[in-house]
Formats: structure tokens, C-alpha cells, sequence
């Protein structure tokens, strides 16, 4: 609990601070490379009928939106004086992005990680070992991000004083959410002006993945105060919503839960014990989302909709032949929301990450070659 | 409040007064590990060896304050079936010889939601609750709750508690203050830190219940240093789940007696004088 008024007196007051923002925004150009792209995907766009635009946040340094949060939080952790960096990791994106962002300003790091995910994503534990990250596989439930983030806060509560935990979602306690909404804000505001640039107008729909829900929070974040932008977020369907096998818990609602130290919606069973969660993405299987994707829901301003495994599957090939654009499979499903719907004027998409770390996953799951 | 809604705190007020030792002795028992049965055969135990309070787990999917040995308890008895209805007749058994006070985690506190689940737990004798998740001062309702049905309330304070919230939460503490030794989850320590006597006054001097002190003590060298460092109960949890979870001990399916023998020696200890 201190170590959270801490945190949070110190992102206060680096938020208004010049030099850190100055800091901060130089490496965003220089270091990540943003801002990232605003693409017209355009035989995509002629597949749907109506303009699609892909913020490419594939194309940010270690191929996805997560750096930005790893810089901002790193660079804080370092002004508050610590000495130790801890990260967890489903996908491995957070955990390379969090590698890379130590390496580059000589933190020691130590990247928890589901022993699943670790099989699922080799080549992502290949990099964070190269960038002199330890990786700690977690041996416990699921084996997965929700095993690997309490053992991350176990790590934190225990070594608190040395250590800044760099939680990769809008998860967690306050006041993470908020830390990591405003480090991946910048997604939406570059989004914003870019369309306004390009179309004149804002888009009709904003469209993002949802696991814990950073980049859909970061998008929808430039969005919410423009009430004719629809905002949609698309959580992982598994094998279905009516089975038991998904990662949807906005969708599917329920009783609000709490898990990792916020109350949101939670996939969870009578007695309140959290259920494992489901999906083919290492990155959207986790059985909680972030507050503030339960308050968007409930108070009406964004919807909540799943998409399965296997339609994930065809969109990620989709793109693939469509645009030459190798998504996420995060990515993939809000992707698939796209494609399947048949009305819509002007749809943004956030292209959260870029899909090399996901071929062994998606050709072994289609039991086929490309 | 009734006669009988009152009992849950008076009782445990009552047991730190006479335990005829330098420190009630609280044992942590995980519900339903190796099974529902066993844990109670192994709170029995705890009882005739001398257990002033037993503290029981409810095992929980995701039990952030605790460390490996009693997460992986928790895993293996809810896959063996353990469920809060087991538990909590766990706790009713228990309560006939002793006070109980059930560790359960706030997700499952809310399930039924807290009045629900406070007076459910009243129903079995059980004294107290344990949140180890919620935050003081987060869910007023949770307190009210217990308050309602005179279950105690037990909230936890670490070294780490800034003075201004320990005189708050102590002020509140119903049955006893729950005060971890070292920062961090629960699990067996070397040894006890330095500053373990600061940590004990200053939590002493904030509540008028008494002080128990857990997380980390195992052996009965660091209960009695507890106790003489002015704790008024030594919780040892981690170090007897690790002695259910013998294998020789669950091979003959003596766990029971495997984590008599413990506490036997830890009562000794603390029993003998300064």
C-alpha cells in the first residue's frame, strides 16, 4: 500500500514534469520510432466496403504498442531511485519490451512468464535472454499471465524497496491503470490527428483488441469525449463464449470480481474462486480485464464483443494475403470483428503488434503449412 | 447484539489471557489439504498439542500473500474437492474446542456478498476473519458485516504500515492485530528480522487487542524470540503445511500426527520460562 501512494505521488508528479516528458518524448521518436503510421489498408478497405485504417503499432520498436508503457514506466522507476525492474509477460511482448527498455538504460530485470506461455512463445524468451532480461517461468495453475503477474506482485511485495514492478496492462491496483492508460494514450492522440489529417473527419468506429486492455485503453482514450466515435473492444472468444473455454469476461458479464488487486469483471465461478481463461493468443488469455474497460461498458460508452479462435485464425491469414501485414494474434481478433461486419462507413483499427512471434502457434493450431 | 453474536471476539480476547505460556501459539491450517477430512484430523492435532487458535485457510485460486508451500496446499486441495461449504464444516467441527479464525481471500468474501458470507461463518462458531487481500478503510461493508454477527474482524499490518494508517487500523482491529514480520508473502525464514521488537511496539501501541505476530516464524527458538520480543500470539503457518505435505507423513496418512509433533515442540518451547 505505501509503495502504491508512492508510485503514485511519483507518476504525478513526473506527468507534469519537462524534463521527464521531454525524456520520454525523445526516446518515443528516436529510440521506438513513432509516431507510428496511420495505413489505409486498402484491398482490406475494398474486401469490407468502406475505408479501414491500421494504426501500426507493429511497426514501434519490438513490434508492438508495449513499449511504450515499458519506456514511460522505466524511465519512472529510475527517477524514483530503483535499482530492480520486474515485468510479466503472456505474449512475451511485454516482457521484450520491458528487456529492451533495461538494456537500454542498464536496469536489471527479471521477466515472469507462464511455463505454458513459455512453449508458446520460444522465440520471445529467446529475446529477452539476448537483451540480459532473466526469465522466470512460472510453475503454478494455469501456467499462464495470471499465474505469471501474481508472481511478479509476490516479487514486488517482497522486495519492494529496491524493485519497480512494470505491470504491461490497465490491470492491477490503482494506480496502474492510470499510469498505464496515460503512457499508451499516445496511441490514440497520434491516431486521432493523423485521421483528422488524412479524412478530414474522426472515424465512425475505433476498434481494439482486449486482453488486460492497454492498447484498446490507449486508443480509446483520445476517443471517449467524441460521442459519435463508436468504441469497440474485442476479447477473445476461445472456443466460444457459451463454453467454458474463453478469455471474455466484458463480454459475457457476470458479477464483478476481483483479481490482481482491482475490481472489474472476472471470470470466475460461484464461490469466487478466478476460472482459467481460454484463447489461442497467449496475450488475451487472461480471466480479468482493466477497470476501466468494466466502467466503458457499464456506463454504455463502449461496447464489448468476442471473437473465436478460429476466426482470429482466418484474419490473421486474411491480412496476411490482403495487405502483406503479418498481425498479432492478439490483433488478429479485432481484425476478424472487421471483416465480419458488413455495415460501417470509417473503421480504425489498432494493429497492435506484428505476428512473427505467433507462426509456430497459428501453423500448429491449423494442423497445416501455410 | 445477541448474546451469542457476541461470543466470536469475546472468545478470542479470552484465549490470549490464560494460555499458561510466553505467547498463544496460532496454527495455520490450510481447509481441505490433503483432503477435508485430513485437515481437520490435523486441526485436532494442533489442538491437543497445545493450539490456543487455529487459524484456517480457505484455499483460494490466486492467494497473493501467500508463498510456494501454501499456494501449492491450496491448488492441491481445491483439486482434491474442497469447496467453502467443507471448509467452513471444518471450522464448526474446530470451534468446539477452540477459536477459530478463517483466512479467506476477499474475492470470495464478495461472491455471496459480505453480510452473506459474515453470517454464514458466524453460523459454524467460528470467531474470526482473516482478508488478507483487503486493503483497510477499501470495503466498509466487510467490517459492518462481521460487526453485525460478532465475527472479529482481524486486519493485518506489515512493517511497512506508514504510522498514520497503523494508528487507524488498530483502533479498528476486533479479536487481535494480525502484524507480518517481514515484508513480503508468507514462508519460512532463516531468521527473524532485527527490527522484529520495533515492529511489535509499534503495532502494540496502537490497539488495545492484542498482538499476534506470523509470517515467517517456524522453528520454536524464533516463536519464543517473538514472544519475547512482546507478541502476544506466534502464528506458524508455512512450516506446517510443509509437514502435512510429507510424503512419508501422507504415505501412512499420518499427517495429523506429523503436525502434532510440531506444534508439540513449538508449545514446549513457549511454555517453558524465560
Amino acid at each position: 500500500m505505501p509503495a502504491l501512494a508512492e508510485l503514485e505521488q511519483a507518476w504525478l508528479a513526473a506527468r507534469e514534469d519537462p524534463q521527464y516528458r521531454a525524456e520520454l518524448n525523445g526516446l518515443l521518436r528516436d529510440f521506438a520510432g513513432r509516431p507510428t503510421p496511420l495505413y489505409r489498408a486498402h484491398r482490406l478497405s475494398e474486401r469490407v466496403g468502406r475505408p479501414v485504417y491500421l494504426k501500426r503499432e507493429d511497426l514501434n520498436h519490438t513490434g508492438s504498442h508495449k513499449l511504450n508503457n515499458a519506456l514511460g514506466q522505466v524511465l519512472l522507476a529510475k527517477r524514483m531511485g530503483k535499482r530492480r525492474i520486474i515485468a510479466e509477460t503472456g505474449a512475451g511482448q511485454h516482457g521484450v519490451a520491458t528487456a529492451t527498455v533495461c538494456a537500454l538504460l542498464d536496469v536489471e530485470c527479471v521477466v515472469y512468464m507462464g511455463v505454458e506461455d513459455t512453449r508458446r512463445q520460444r522465440p520471445n524468451v529467446q529475446r529477452m535472454e539476448l537483451l540480459g532480461a532473466r526469465v522466470q517461468p512460472v510453475d503454478a495453475g494455469a501456467k499462464t499471465l495470471k499465474e505469471a503477474t501474481s508472481q511478479a506482485i509476490r516479487d514486488w511485495v517482497t522486495n519492494v524497496q529496491s524493485t519497480h514492478y512494470v505491470i504491461g496492462s490497465v490491470v492491477g491496483p490503482a494506480p496502474y491503470p492510470a499510469l498505464v492508460r496515460d503512457l499508451q494514450r499516445v496511441i490514440g492522440d497520434e491516431a486521432r490527428e493523423q485521421m483528422l489529417g488524412r479524412e478530414g473527419r474522426l472515424p465512425a468506429r475505433v476498434i481494439a483488441c482486449v486482453g488486460g486492455g492497454s492498447n484498446a485503453m490507449g486508443m480509446f482514450a483520445a476517443f471517449i469525449g467524441d460521442e459519435q466515435v463508436q468504441l469497440v473492444g474485442v476479447e477473445a472468444g476461445g472456443d466460444g463464449i457459451d463454453t467454458s473455454r474463453h478469455g471474455a469476461p466484458l463480454t459475457v458479464g457476470g458479477r464483478p470480481g476481483i483479481l490482481h488487486g482491482s475490481r472489474s469483471a472476472v471470470m470466475q465461478d460461484e464461490e469466487g474462486q478466478i476460472v482459467q481463461a481460454h484463447s489461442i493468443s497467449a496475450g488475451l488469455d487472461y480471466p480479468g480485464a482493466g477497470p476501466q474497460h468494466a466502467y466503458l461498458r457499464d456506463s454504455g460508452r463502449a461496447q464489448y464483443v468476442a471473437v473465436n479462435d478460429s476466426d482470429a485464425l482466418a484474419a490473421f491469414r486474411a491480412l496476411a494475403r490482403l495487405e502483406g501485414i503479418i498481425p498479432a494474434l492478439e490483433t488478429a481478433h479485432a481484425l476478424a470483428w472487421v471483416l465480419a461486419q458488413e455495415q460501417g462507413e470509417l473503421d480504425l483499427v489498432c494493429l497492435s503488434g506484428r505476428g512473427d512471434k505467433d507462426l509456430a502457434e497459428v501453423l500448429g493450431a491449423s494442423g497445416d503449412s501455410v | 447484539m445477541s448474546a451469542t453474536e457476541a461470543t466470536g471476539i469475546a472468545r478470542l480476547s479470552v484465549a490470549f489471557a490464560d494460555t499458561g505460556k510466553r505467547a498463544a501459539l496460532m496454527p495455520y491450517v490450510m481447509g481441505g489439504f490433503p483432503t477435508l477430512e485430513d485437515s481437520l484430523r490435523i486441526g485436532e492435532a494442533c489442538v491437543q498439542a497445545g493450539a490456543d487458535v487455529i487459524e484456517l485457510g480457505m484455499p483460494y485460486s490466486d492467494p497473493l500473500a501467500d508463498g510456494p508451500v501454501i499456494h501449492a496446499a491450496g491448488t492441491q486441495a481445491l483439486a482434491a474437492g474442497a469447496n467453502v461449504a467443507g471448509v467452513l464444516e471444518v471450522a464448526r467441527a474446530l470451534s468446539a474446542s477452540v477459536p477459530v479464525a478463517l483466512m479467506c481471500y476477499a474475492n470470495m468474501v464478495f461472491a455471496p456478498g459480505a453480510a452473506a458470507f459474515a453470517e454464514r461463518l458466524a453460523r459454524t462458531g467460528a470467531c474470526g476473519l482473516i482478508v488478507p487481500d483487503l486493503p483497510y478503510g477499501e470495503a466498509p461493508e466487510v467490517s459492518e458485516a462481521c460487526e453485525q454477527v460478532g465475527i472479529a474482524l482481524i486486519p493485518l499490518v506489515a512493517p511497512t504500515t506508514t504510522p498514520e494508517r497503523l494508528v487507524e487500523i488498530g483502533a479498528s482491529a476486533r479479536g487481535f492485530l494480525y502484524t507480518v514480520s517481514v515484508v513480503g508473502t508468507t514462508g519460512e525464514r532463516r531468521a527473524l528480522g532485527g527490527d522484529l521488537a520495533d515492529v511489535i511496539a509499534r503495532a502494540k501501541a496502537s490497539t488495545d487487542v492484542p498482538v499476534a505476530i506470523g509470517f515467517g516464524i517456524a522453528t520454536p527458538e524464533q516463536a519464543c524470540q517473538a514472544a519475547d520480543a512482546g507478541a502476544d500470539g506466534v502464528i506458524v503457518g508455512t512450516r506446517l503445511v510443509r509437514a502435512a505435505s510429507d510424503p512419508e507423513a501422507a504415505a501412512q496418512h499420518d499427517a495429523a500426527a506429523a503436525v502434532g509433533a510440531v506444534v508439540g515442540e513449538l508449545s514446549a518451547g513457549l511454555a517453558q520460562a524465560r
